[in-house]
């Protein structure tokens, strides 16, 4: 599409164009990117309300170019975390900054090249799609009146809802609502998103076309901070999750690294469980667990063809053998807990 | 590429595009049209009423109800005399408690700061929004009042309340003035009301709210034995405007009373603003 590859130019060239920007921001990210060029850097951002701490000493750090995957369970503070990032709250503590600039001084600088998501949307009901949009045009000092219906337009194709600009918001489904939050979001060239959960509502079709913009805008150059529930969603986007529980940052690394210090486990496939486990444990494997039809223990330092050997030696039927690190959700619940109800 | 020549994020571009769009909101609502409606129906009413049955003589007070058979202007004057104690004001006030306080209880306040819209020129352009919606309130009573009359009663000179007559042109100045006047009073209630709007996510609360200022305003003025508050309250001097219908015009009263309204507006405005610049916005 025209509008992915003009909006990719401009943004380049809206960087590089400033020259007063730091090496974070006029890089083209990507692999080779210098180490601390931060898109989002925080240092010990913490917000307190009336009886509780929301956001407790965290220190985000998003690499520029990343994809920056936002977990958490309900109410552990992320939205309160972008609201503060966003300086829509101020902060109890700590500081922060975007595109290496200090926040909330910079933002009159900064933001026009940050597009966000917010808290899901939220429009004037009586308002068209299309007049929400050049309303929010409007108030964005740093655009150029004479291409805003152009670009509102682009930015309603973009994500599908051109066919339905003229339609009131109040009659908008919800994920016509979801889409037109992301329209506004790419209403000029970003340099950073900040999404909160912005696949929320959407149908399968949605999900999956929100899901290739977010790829190529990551593609041409934009830094993606995406909260969300899908952990699917982490496992096919991200290159970096950071994990929130109970308003503290548990967890901070790229995609891979968390995958690799994730410790390996054999899973064995039999119809005795019991007499398996007792060969692993045997071969010295540790957290050896029983399970309905199979055996499964850490395997640390011993080799998988052993156990194999060792299971048949022994005379138990093996049906099934793996070797896997547990999944992204395993992870994400051993960090945060089993528990159901919501930190309040 | 446009895009390309547009200014680097931070030009500060100086342009109404924000307060057009501000205008567009309040004047494209259909609530609105229906509150203005009524504010015209107003002199609609008192012109009909007064062709139909033509009244005896007046009380107390700028009456301008005797009057408007010798002279359609004075359709305008009574409307809007009728409309000075609660119509108008309670029209800006639903106005200006929805400019802070609607987009909060919409959400979108959250979208238009991260625009960036900044929290003092947001303040700014609100209040602009609401000047412009008190004069132009004022300005549709007196033109629709201005208009039946002349067609129902005929213009010509008019005579003034001190008894001289001045010709028609003079007049309608004066007539014009007493909407600068009556606006300046409202204007100042809307720096109540943009204050009251970013104290609360419920604009219809703050619309009450604003409106019991109004009357608890004019109720402690008709309280003798606060005389001492009078001068300082903000509606004490609303009335006087019929000074600007004297010979020669008696500038006291609407001296002080813009004082008063100029007063208002600037501790209200900035109350508004060491209020909204340090809040949270959370909804
Ligand atoms: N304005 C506020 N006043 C008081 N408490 C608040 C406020 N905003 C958020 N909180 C509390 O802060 C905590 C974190 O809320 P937050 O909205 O950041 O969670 P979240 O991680 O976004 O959850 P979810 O996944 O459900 O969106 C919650 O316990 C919430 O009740
Ligand atoms: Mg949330």
């Amino acid at each position: 599409m025209t509008a992915v590859s003009e909006s990719g130019a401009a943004s380049e060239s809206g960087a590089a164009s400033e020259s007063s920007q730091p090496a974070a921001s006029q890089t083209a990210p990507g692999p080779g990117h210098p180490a601390g060029s931060w898109a989002v850097e925080s240092t010990r951002l913490t917000k307190r309300f009336h009886r509780q701490v929301a956001v407790d000493s965290v220190d985000l750090a998003v690499p520029c170019g990343s994809i920056y995957g936002f977990l958490g369970p309900n109410g552990s503070g992320k939205t309160t975390t972008i609201r503060l990032l966003l300086g829509l709250i101020r902060p109890t503590a700590g500081t922060h900054r975007l595109l290496g600039q200090p926040m909330p001084a910079a933002a009159a600088r900064v933001l026009p090249r940050v597009g966000a998501l917010v808290d899901g949307p939220a429009f004037h009901p009586y308002l068209s799609g299309r007049a929400n949009l050049l309303r929010l045009d409007a108030g964005d000092r740093a655009a150029d009146p004479r291409t805003a219906h152009r670009r509102v337009d682009e930015a309603l194709d973009r994500v599908g809802l051109l066919t339905a600009a003229t339609k009131r918001y109040r009659a908008y489904s919800l994920g016509m609502r979801q889409r037109l939050a992301l329209a506004a979001t790419l209403l000029a060239p970003r340099e950073l998103l900040i999404l909160d959960e912005p696949t929320n509502g959407l149908d399968p079709q949605g999900t999956r076309e929100v899901r290739a913009l977010i790829k190529r805008l990551a593609a041409e150059g934009a830094t993606v901070l995406l909260s969300t529930h899908l952990l699917s969603e982490v496992e096919q986007l991200c290159t970096h999750v950071g994990v929130m529980h109970l308003g503290r940052l548990v967890a901070q690394a790229p995609l891979a690294e968390l995958r690799a210090g994730a410790v390996p486990r054999a899973h064995v496939d039999t119809d005795r469980p019991a007499a398996a486990a007792e060969v692993l444990r045997g071969l010295g494997l540790t957290d050896v667990r029983t399970h309905d039809a199979a055996a499964t223990g850490v395997l640390g330092s011993v080799a998988p063809e052993k156990v194999v050997a060792e299971l048949v030696h022994r005379g138990v039927a093996v049906r099934g053998f793996t070797v896997a690190a547990p999944e992204l959700e395993e992870l994400f619940v051993s960090l945060t807990g089993e528990g159901f109800d919501v930190s309040g | 590429m446009s895009a390309v020549d547009a200014p680097v994020a931070g030009t500060r571009r100086w342009s109404t595009r924000l307060l057009r769009s501000e205008l567009w909101l309040i004047f494209g609502r259909r609530r609105n049209w229906a509150g203005l409606a009524v504010l015209a129906a107003v002199p609609t009413l008192i012109a009909v009423a007064v062709k139909i049955s033509p009244p005896g003589g007046g009380g107390g007070g700028p009456n301008f109800f005797a009057s408007i058979t010798s002279n359609g202007l004075f359709v305008a004057l009574a409307a809007l005399t009728v409309e000075l104690p609660l119509f108008l004001p309670l029209a800006v006030a639903a106005i200006a408690a929805d400019t802070i306080a609607g987009e909060a209880n919409l959400g979108t306040l959250r979208y238009q700061l991260t625009v960036p819209v900044g929290r003092t020129r947001m303040l700014g352009v609100k209040y602009a929004a609401i000047v412009i919606f008190a004069v132009a309130a004022t300005l549709l009573v007196a033109a629709v009042g201005a208009g039946l009359g002349l067609a129902l009663f005929g213009g010509g000179p008019v005579t003034l309340l001190s008894g001289l007559q001045v010709p028609f042109a003079s007049g309608l100045l004066r007539l014009l003035g007493v909407c600068a006047y009556i606006a300046c009073g409202l204007a100042a209630l809307g720096a109540v009301g943009l204050f009251v709007s970013t104290l609360t996510e419920q604009p219809i609360g703050g619309t009450v709210a604003i409106v019991i200022v109004n009357v608890a305003s004019f109720v402690l003025d008709t309280i003798p034995q606060l005389g001492w508050l009078h001068p300082y309250l903000l509606t004490h001097h609303w009335l006087d405007y019929g000074d600007l219908l004297r010979d020669p015009v008696e500038w006291s009263g609407i001296r002080q009373g813009a004082l008063v309204a100029a007063a208002y507006a600037l501790i209200f405005c900035s109350a508004a603003w060491a209020r909204f610049t340090t809040r949270d916005v959370s909804s």
